[in-house]
């Protein structure tokens, strides 16, 4: 049976496909770019990292200051991402389970700061907290630190990596619609009970999804943090601005070496990423080849 | 396809089955609220602060601070280099996207996985790396030194780092629809007498141009805001190479926070019409790829 199906796809394809001369040279010129603008600058972080050899490498990532961005960077996105999660969760809930007006313009307003230049998003928080600011005098008359500190550089994540989460979800619980939440509330769950036993398995893989990418934003965000940071060495600098001193005082190795362990970050979300998108594939594929419990009519 | 008619059916309902369709489930009040709420304190109050800052200028003074020749010769750069790199995202994103669906080859997946790469890399750490890649003594730029090619600390340093950041948007957008593309249409062309070549123009390219448009605009609008990966490798001589977000910086460090906001705010309102556009676009692909004749 497998034969007959392959022969008669092979045939049909033959009207559908490209020579193979054109396959392989566009195979080639992709790989080519791919390779040129994106393999390239990854191993050229590893080498520069460890050009002067391993010992280097691991003396560079212990500094204190290094170990200071370090834990500053954890930090920020540690409390950036939780954040984002509730909000994503709460959004995506409100956006995708009921319907009201305005919510056309909501779902954008959530979009709104990906399109937003991270060099204004670090400035409107200057604006509100800074010296200057809206805040400024109350905050110094009370001895609070926003801008130049750590509370500045959370907000300035927290505003870029703001819509990760709720943009998985929003069109996930969409599609999902709301009959299956329905069922558990008209049988007698609560409403947290719903949500935890039947909302969350749904949206486990999306949700999985949004926070890693959310995470890799937070912890490698640069231009919004690096206004209102202050680049105080050992206290306010996060990983990828301590890189940009570094880089700056031409010590090579050693920004490369911090820079080594952020590309790691990078790897590492791209790995989870590519597993969760196949086993969310798998899951999918799972519920298609269940037998239709009865026809939609 | 199922859930169309279902869909209409709610819509037709009458008023009375519709609020108790939403009352059903509980929690709207608290996660819209909620929402609302910390929209509003994240990014309406904060970016109403900036247009609030304006205000406190007058309109010679907005005027003078946003067309300053510096700033002038930073909004060409900033958008001729935006231009450029979103145009060569959208050839080569067409290409990587049309290979990884059509194509097998060894090593598809992690190419696939890899085209983010762009979007889980830290900004500056993709500027430096394509910095070292490129300067005079770098892998790639010793072999371009000697013809005279210069790719770092100058323009073209700013389109190859754009090129860089917006790649995974055109792939990610076209890449979808190429999947879902109905090779019935395609068979039906080649039966019809239509080369590959007639095939590819009048039947495939047509079906996928909204999301090409798509991503080009996206990969735009990252372009222009893009701060982290240009600033390695633009050299930022001022009046050649320096880009907008880089002239809000500068104010900034120089107190000119007037200055500054006035220029964020010009940068802002071309974020969101960019963002309007990009609305309008995927509005359109959605009618073209979802309504059934």
């Amino acid at each position: 049976m497998s034969t007959t199906l392959n022969s008669a796809s092979r045939r049909t394809q033959a009207g559908i496909t490209e020579p193979a001369w054109v396959r392989y040279s566009l195979i080639g010129v992709a790989l080519t770019f791919m390779f040129l603008f994106l393999v390239l600058p990854l191993a050229a972080v590893f080498t520069e990292a460890l050009r002067k050899g391993v010992d280097a490498y691991w003396q560079a990532l212990q500094e204190p200051d290094a170990w200071a961005a370090i834990r500053l960077t954890f930090l920020t996105a540690l409390l950036a991402v939780p954040l984002n999660l509730v909000f994503g969760v709460a959004a995506a809930w409100a956006i995708a389970k009921y319907e009201f007006t305005g919510k056309a313009f909501l779902t954008t307003l959530v979009d709104l700061p990906f399109s937003v230049s991270p060099v204004v998003a670090g400035l409107i928080y200057v604006l509100m907290f800074g010296a200057q600011g809206w805040f400024g005098p109350w905050l110094q008359a009370h001895d609070i630190r926003i801008i130049f500190a750590i509370p500045g550089i959370v907000l300035a994540t927290v505003f870029v990596t703001f819509p990760f989460i709720a943009r998985e979800l929003i069109p996930l619980m969409q599609a999902q619609g709301s009959d299956e939440e329905q069922a558990a509330i008209v049988l007698g769950a609560t409403g947290w009970q719903t949500f935890w036993y039947v909302t969350l398995p749904n949206i486990k893989w999306g949700l999985i999804y949004g926070v890693i990418l959310c995470n890799a934003r937070a912890m490698g965000e640069f231009g919004a943090v690096s206004v209102v940071s202050g680049h105080i060495r050992g206290q306010t600098n996060t990983m990828p601005l301590h890189v940009e001193i570094l880089y700056n005082e031409y010590q090579s190795v050693v920004a490369f070496a911090v820079a080594s362990l952020l590309a790691l970050l990078a790897l590492v979300t791209l790995g989870i990423k590519s597993v969760v998108e196949w086993q969310h594939a798998r899951d999918l594929k799972a519920t298609a080849d269940l037998p239709p419990e009865r026809p939609t009519v | 396809m199922t859930a169309i008619p279902s869909c209409k059916r709610r819509d037709d309902k009458d008023m009375t089955s519709k609020i108790q369709f939403n009352r059903v489930l509980p929690g709207f009040g608290l996660t819209l609220g909620f929402t609302l709420t910390y929209l509003s304190l994240i990014v309406l109050i904060p970016l109403s602060a900036l247009v609030f800052k304006t205000f406190t200028l007058t309109w010679d003074q907005f005027w003078a601070a946003v067309t300053g020749s510096r700033v002038m010769a930073s909004y060409r750069l900033t958008f001729g280099a935006s231009l450029i790199a979103a145009l060569v995202n959208v050839v080569f994103g067409l290409l990587v996207a049309w290979v990884l669906v059509r194509y097998n080859f060894f090593g598809k997946k992690v190419v696939d996985a890899l085209v983010d790469l762009p979007f889980a890399l830290p900004t500056a750490v993709a500027g430096i790396s394509l910095t070292a890649l490129l300067a005079g003594n770098g892998w790639v730029g010793q072999y371009l030194e000697p013809w005279g090619i210069q790719l770092a600390f100058n323009p073209n340093g700013v389109v190859i780092a754009l090129i860089f950041i917006g790649l995974p948007f055109v792939v990610r957008t076209v890449q979808p629809v190429l999947e879902d593309a109905e090779k019935e249409l395609e068979e039906a062309a080649s039966c019809l007498g239509a080369t590959r070549w007639q095939t590819f123009n009048r039947v495939i390219f047509p079906s996928i141009a909204p999301a090409l448009l798509t991503g080009f605009a996206m990969a735009f609008a990252r372009a222009i805001g893009e701060y982290g990966s240009v600033i390695f490798i633009a050299g930022n001589m001022p009046m050649v190479s320096e880009i907008t977000p880089l002239i809000i910086i500068g104010k900034l460090e120089q107190y000119d926070y007037a200055g500054a906001t006035a220029v964020a705010v010009v940068m802002l309102i071309i974020s969101f019409a960019l963002l309007l556009v990009i609305n309008a676009l995927q509005a359109w692909q959605r009618r073209r790829t979802g309504a059934p004749a």
